[in-house]
C-alpha cells in the first residue's frame, strides 16, 4: 500500500512530536514546544484562509483574544467547564467572522484585510477598556483545565510542561489533519480555484463569496482555539493576545514557512517562536534579524521555506 | 520536507542549549520589559540589576560566592514572561527570580515560580500580586492604594473634605482611580466630581472646567501617568483654578516639571520616594546613605538620572542579597524563609519589614509628601 502525502505528513509530524522529548535537556523545552504547537495551530488557520483561498486577514489576533477571554470569563460568569469555554469561544469567533466576512467577502480584492484589521483592533480595545469584565490591561486569571488532574487519577502523572506539550501537540496534529483533508475536499478545490482566478472560478459554478466566507470562518475558529489553548496553558491572559502585532506575527509565520502548505506553517511557527529564544543574547537586534530573515525569504524563496525547498528536492530527483 | 524538519529541529535544539552553559555559584534570574511599551520602566530596572551584580561581585559576592545574573527581556508580554520564567527555573536553574515589570508579566511569572517553589520578587504595582499572600511571591513597589492613602492623609491635615478626581484611562490611571475611590471614605473625604481623559488627549480643559464648577470642590487629584498629568497641570494653570492640585507617584520625576513647565507646576503636591529627593533627606535618615550611593553609582555609570523604577529593582536585589546572606544558603526554600524575615532593611523605595502575612513590607512612611517650589522638589511633612 502506498501512503498518500497527506498521511505521510501527519505520520512524520506525530513522530517528530513524540520523539523530540527524548532530546530535551530540561523541562523548559516542553514549554517552547507547546508554544510552537499553539502558534502553528493558529497559523494553520491562516494557511486555509491565505494559502488556499488567497484572502488576507490582519485581525486574526482578535479571534485568539475571543478564544482566550472565553476561557477566562465563561467559567467564572457562566459556570461553564473550561473545555466547554473553548467551544463557546470558537462559536462566538465563528459567528463574528461570519458577520464581518459576509458583506466584505462579496467584494473582490483585499477588503478583508482592512475589515479584519479594524475588527482585531476593536476586540483589543474592548478587552483593554471593559475593566469591569476583563480587568483591563493588567490581565485576568484563567481557571485550570483540570485534564491533568484527571490523567493523574488514571495513573498518568505528567508535569505541567509535559502535559501541555502533549496536549497542544495532539491538538496540532488534529488541526493539521483537518486542514489537509480540506485541501483535497471539494471545498478545498473550490478555494484553490478562486485563489487562481475569482472570475474563472465563478464561471465554473463556484459560489465565490460563500466559499471565501467558509474559509474565513474556519480560520477564525483555528485562531480562537489557539487563543484558548494559550490562555489555559498560561492560566493568565492579557489583552496583548488580541494586539495588532500578534495578527502580523501569525501572517509572518505563515509567509515564512510557505503560506500554501501546512508543514510550512508549522515550520514557520517553529522558527519564529524559537528565534527570540535563541537570540536572547542579541535581544536588542532581535527585530533586525527577524526582518532580515523575512526579507531574504521573500527575495530568494518566494513561496516560503517548505514549498521552495520541496521543489528543489523534487527537481533534483527527476 | 522530512529532511528539512529532521535537520532543523535538532539544530535549533542545539542552539537553544548553547545559549545557557555558564557556571556560577549563586544564580539569580530576571525577566524584565527592557524593550516594548513598558521600556521606560524596564530599561532602568535592567541597567540597575546589571550594575548591582557587577558591584557585588567586585566586592567578593555573597558569603564569598559569586553571583550570576541571567537576564531576559520579555517586552512586557505576559506570554513571553511565562516562557522566560520557565526557562529560568527549568533550564538555567536559578535560585530566585526578580522581575515582571508589568502587572501582567508578574502574574505570569508568579504562577510558574509558585509551582516550582522558587522565590520571586515582583517589580509591578498591583496589589493582586501579593494579596492574597502566596508563599514564594514578594514585591518591592508600594501599591496604588498606599499612594491614595498618603494623598488623602495630607488632604485631611488641611481640612479638605470635597475633591475632584481627573484620571487617565490607561492601566495606571484606572487602577489608581479605583483604589482611591475605594479608600476615600475612610478619610471623611467626598469625591464630588469624577472625570477621565484618554492618555493621548492633548487638552483637558473641558474636564477641568466641569470639576471647577462642581459644588464645594476644595482640591483636585490626578491619578495618571506619562504626559497626561503634565497637560492637566498646564490646563489647570491656564484656567487659573485656585485650588490645591495633587498628582500621583506616577509622575514623580524631574521630567514632569519640565513637561508641565515651572510656572504651572508650582505648588503641585505628590507622594514620591526618597530617591527623588536624595539631597534633601535629613542626615539621620536611614534611607539617605542607600539612596545617595545608588544615585551616585547609577548616574556615574549610565549618565542618565535615576528613576523610581530602577529603585524598585535595586530594592528587589538588596532584599535577595540580604536574605541569602542571612540564610547562609542559596537554596530557594532557605531564601524564601529568609525573605519573610527581612527586618528594617532600608531601600530606595522605603524601609522593608516582611512577615509571613506581609510580602510587601512597606507602610505609608515609604512615601514622602513632596511639593514643587521654584521648579524643584521640597519635602512637606
Amino acid at each position: 500500500m502506498r501512503l498518500s502525502s497527506k498521511h505521510l505528513t501527519l505520520i512524520v509530524m506525530a513522530a517528530l512530536i513524540a520523539a523530540a522529548p527524548f532530546f530535551f535537556p530540561s523541562g523548559y523545552y516542553f514549554r517552547v514546544g507547546a508554544l510552537i504547537f499553539v502558534n502553528a495551530l493558529a497559523v494553520t488557520g491562516i494557511v486555509i484562509l491565505t494559502g488556499y483561498a488567497g484572502q488576507i486577514s490582519l485581525g486574526h489576533a482578535g479571534f485568539a483574544g475571543i478564544g482566550g477571554y472565553a476561557c477566562a470569563l465563561a467559567p467564572v460568569h457562566l459556570g461553564l467547564h473550561p473545555a466547554l469555554a473553548v467551544v463557546l469561544g470558537a462559536v462566538i469567533s465563528a459567528v463574528l467572522a461570519f458577520l464581518v466576512g459576509r458583506p466584505i467577502l462579496r467584494l473582490k480584492g483585499y477588503y478583508l484585510g482592512v475589515a479584519s484589521l479594524g475588527f482585531g483592533i476593536l476586540v483589543a480595545m474592548v478587552l483593554n477598556n471593559e475593566r469591569g469584565l476583563t480587568k483591563g490591561p493588567d490581565g485576568i486569571e484563567v481557571p485550570d483545565l483540570g485534564l491533568r488532574a484527571v490523567l493523574k487519577g488514571w495513573g498518568l502523572d505528567l508535569s505541567n510542561g509535559e502535559f501541555w506539550y502533549a496536549f497542544t501537540g495532539i491538538c496540532l496534529v488534529i488541526g493539521a489533519w483537518i486542514a489537509l483533508n480540506l485541501f483535497n475536499s471539494p471545498t478545498g478545490r473550490a478555494l484553490r480555484a478562486l485563489h487562481g482566478s475569482e472570475v474563472a472560478a465563478g464561471t465554473v459554478g463556484i459560489d465565490v463569496a460563500r466559499v471565501k466566507l467558509q474559509a474565513f470562518v474556519i480560520s477564525a475558529v483555528y485562531a480562537s482555539v489557539a487563543g484558548s489553548l494559550t490562555a489555559l496553558q498560561n492560566k493568565f491572559i492579557t489583552p496583548d493576545i488580541a494586539g495588532f502585532m500578534h495578527s502580523v506575527e501569525m501572517v509572518t509565520m505563515a509567509v515564512l514557512g510557505g503560506v500554501g502548505s501546512v508543514p510550512g506553517a508549522i515550520l514557520g511557527a517553529g522558527i519564529l517562536t524559537l528565534l527570540p529564544q535563541v537570540l536572547t543574547v542579541f535581544a536588542e537586534y532581535e527585530q533586525l534579524i527577524l526582518g532580515l530573515v523575512m526579507m531574504l525569504v521573500m527575495i530568494f524563496l518566494r513561496e516560503g521555506l517548505v514549498p521552495s525547498i520541496l521543489r528543489k528536492f523534487r527537481g533534483r530527483g527527476e | 520536507m522530512i529532511k528539512t524538519l529532521t535537520t532543523t529541529v535538532p539544530a535549533a535544539l542545539i542552539a537553544l542549549g548553547l545559549a545557557s552553559t555558564a557556571q556560577a555559584e549563586i544564580k539569580i534570574g530576571a525577566s524584565i520589559s527592557a524593550t516594548g511599551p513598558a521600556a521606560f520602566l524596564g530599561d532602568p530596572e535592567a541597567k540597575t540589576l546589571e550594575m548591582l551584580v557587577e558591584e557585588l561581585n567586585a566586592k567578593g559576592g555573597i558569603n564569598g560566592e559569586q553571583v550570576e545574573l541571567v537576564l531576559y527581556d520579555d517586552g512586557g508580554d505576559a506570554n513571553k514572561a511565562r516562557t522566560f520564567a520557565t526557562r529560568l527555573i527549568e533550564d538555567d536553574e536559578v535560585q530566585a527570580i526578580i522581575g515582571g515589570t508589568t502587572t501582567g508579566a508578574s502574574m505570569s511569572i508568579l504562577a510558574v515560580a509558585e509551582d516550582a517553589e522558587v522565590p520571586f520578587i515582583s517589580l509591578a504595582g498591583a496589589i493582586d500580586i501579593i494579596q492574597p499572600v502566596k508563599p514564594n511571591t514578594f514585591k518591592t513597589p508600594h501599591t496604588d492604594r498606599m499612594a491614595c492613602q498618603k494623598i488623602f492623609e495630607d488632604m485631611k491635615k488641611q481640612n479638605i473634605t470635597k475633591i475632584g478626581l481627573i484620571s487617565g484611562t490607561d492601566g495606571f490611571g484606572a487602577s489608581m482611580q479605583a483604589q482611591c475611590k475605594d479608600v476615600v471614605g475612610e478619610y471623611g473625604i467626598e469625591i464630588v466630581a469624577d472625570e477621565t481623559y484618554d492618555p493621548k488627549d492633548a487638552d483637558m480643559t473641558a474636564q477641568l472646567t466641569k470639576i471647577r464648577n462642581a459644588a464645594g470642590v476644595q482640591a483636585v487629584l490626578n491619578p495618571g501617568f506619562g504626559q497626561g498629568p503634565s497637560i492637566v497641570t498646564r490646563n489647570y494653570k491656564q484656567l487659573a483654578i485656585d485650588l490645591p492640585l495633587y498628582q500621583s507617584h506616577g509622575v514623580a520625576s524631574d521630567g514632569f516639571i519640565e513637561l508641565a513647565g515651572k510656572d504651572a507646576a508650582e505648588g503641585v503636591r505628590l507622594p514620591g520616594t526618597a530617591l527623588l529627593v536624595a539631597e534633601l533627606l535629613a542626615d539621620g535618615d536611614a534611607q539617605k546613605p542607600v539612596v545617595s550611593a545608588y544615585k551616585a553609582a547609577y548616574e556615574a555609570k549610565y549618565k542618565t538620572p535615576v528613576s523610581t523604577f530602577g529603585g524598585y529593582a535595586h530594592d528587589g536585589f538588596a532584599l535577595l542579597v540580604d536574605a541569602i546572606t542571612r540564610a547562609g544558603s542559596s537554596e530557594p526554600a532557605a531564601i524564601r524563609e529568609a525573605l519573610e524575615g527581612v527586618k528594617g532593611l532600608a531601600g530606595t523605595t522605603g524601609i522593608y519589614t516582611m512577615t509571613a502575612e506581609d510580602h510587601l513590607g512597606l507602610d505609608l512612611t515609604a512615601f514622602r509628601m513632596l511639593e514643587i517650589k521654584d521648579g524643584d522638589w521640597t519635602i512637606v511633612e
